[in-house]
């Protein structure tokens, strides 16, 4: 499915932090979300993910074609790891999480407490759980936190067999994944703050 | 959303889920009520209602506020809230988990429990019965009260005072069905009054919720 974003405007809070955001994500690609901290990453990925609702624009995909990864691993401590992703497996109305186990390599981790797993082990769950969705645009926040050059390249090649399977991917990230072919989108140019002070300067055109 | 109740049920029965404290805490109500009161049966026996039930009122409070506040710090109530299941689904299956795991115990254990308090024996049925009809109301409220303070850090004492105002027709009109079940009175008009409560809330509570959860998810 073809995500395409004209004008978005969103919002973190009741200040505008991105506005005239559009690009558009064709199947099979994958676009990595670059800027510094606090550029407004989590919260473009929020709004499509329909967490926040925008405030201007539109998103062509419906929400339902969403799958969000955030920051934080959404996990049970108290369940065991086959507990956690059984149970997203049925959230999302999908069955089986033999493929997604496998992606991530957490065979031998299914019967342990998600409590007693270290953070990188957390982290391979909650991104298997992206692969449970079954969903096409997966927006990943920071998918690669806390987690080894080994396991870096296992999430590269889920997302590559994803991109394959004609899913596509939005992913904020600070390092190099090593997939084959992505585009890069600086979220700094779609600055809320930027923009109202090239407006307000009536002279910015002229030194620009 | 059968998913999601097992789930939960799951994580109130394991370790560090809360699903005795409510239980816990009524039980030491009820036993410590007649060492402070004095153990005479004329003087438990016509207070023993509205104990009963302020009792069930307070242990449902206790376990509230962990409600949508565990799922909002793990991030499970953001990937919720992307699911298939819209979020006044997943408000009826909370507040229906919360109910199995505090509300339909309190109700099993007010029975023995109420002999410590000399409740008259003809108002025993009466008891079981209020708290089963009234208990899915306090479950239904408590959620929505959990949902509106969810963002908060220690959101606990707003959630107590935003919640126990709506508790009041419950507790007076439960209490009630089981001081006139106790003299042979008719009990008809305050039971069906807190039946029509139980199933209002049923009925708009979720919707409330699932708003309250989207206004705070922003």
């Amino acid at each position: 499915m073809e995500l395409r974003v004209e004008g978005l405007a969103c919002r973190r809070g009741e200040a505008v932090v991105l506005r005239d955001v559009g690009f558009v994500l064709a199947p099979g690609e994958a676009l990595i979300l670059r800027g510094p901290n606090g550029a407004g990453k989590t919260t473009m990925l929020r709004a499509l993910a329909g967490l926040t609702p925008p405030v201007a624009g539109t998103i062509s995909a419906p929400q339902e074609a969403m799958a969000y990864g955030a920051h934080a691993d959404g996990l049970k401590a108290q369940l065991t790891v086959a507990e956690n992703l059984t149970f997203w497996a049925a959230a999302f109305g999908t069955s089986g999480i033999g493929p997604a186990v496998a992606a991530f390599d957490l065979g031998a981790l299914l019967d342990r407490r998600t409590a007693d797993l270290s953070a990188g082990q957390k982290r391979r769950a909650s991104l298997a759980r992206m692969v449970l969705t079954g969903r096409p645009i997966w927006l990943l926040d920071e998918p690669t936190v806390s987690l080894d050059a080994a396991n870096v390249a296992r999430f590269a090649a889920a997302v590559s067999t994803h991109l394959e399977a004609g899913g596509s991917a939005l992913i904020a990230t600070h390092i190099d994944l090593g997939l084959a072919e992505t585009r890069v989108l600086d979220v700094t140019q779609f600055a809320a703050r930027a923009a109202a002070r090239r407006e307000a300067d009536p002279f910015a055109e002229a030194i620009e | 959303m059968i998913a999601l109740l097992l789930r939960d049920l799951r994580l109130a029965l394991r370790a560090g889920g809360g699903f005795g404290l409510g239980l816990g805490f009524y039980l030491v109500l009820a036993t410590l009520v007649p060492l402070a009161v004095g153990p005479q049966p004329d003087l438990l026996a016509p207070i023993a209602p509205g104990i009963l039930w302020l009792g069930a009122l307070l242990a449902c409070l206790l376990s509230l506020d962990r409600l949508w506040a565990l799922d909002a710090e793990d991030g499970s109530l953001d990937l919720l809230a992307t699911s298939p299941l819209p979020l006044e689904g997943a408000a009826t299956v909370k507040a229906l988990g919360h109910w199995l795991t505090t509300g339909l115990p309190l109700t099993v254990i007010a029975a023995p429990l109420s002999l410590l308090l000399f409740l008259p024996t003809q108002a025993l049925p009466w008891l079981v019965i209020s708290l089963a009809v009234g208990t899915p109301a306090l479950s239904w409220l408590g959620t929505f009260g959990a949902a509106l303070t969810v963002g908060l850090k220690r959101g606990s004492l707003l959630l107590s005072l935003l919640v126990l105002p709506l508790y009041i027709p419950t507790l007076v009109f439960g209490a009630e069905v089981v001081r006139r079940g106790g003299e042979g009175l008719s009990v008809a008009t305050p039971l069906a009054i807190l039946g029509a409560i139980s199933l209002g809330c049923l009925a708009i509570l979720p919707f409330a919720t699932g708003a309250a959860l989207r206004a705070n998810l922003r």
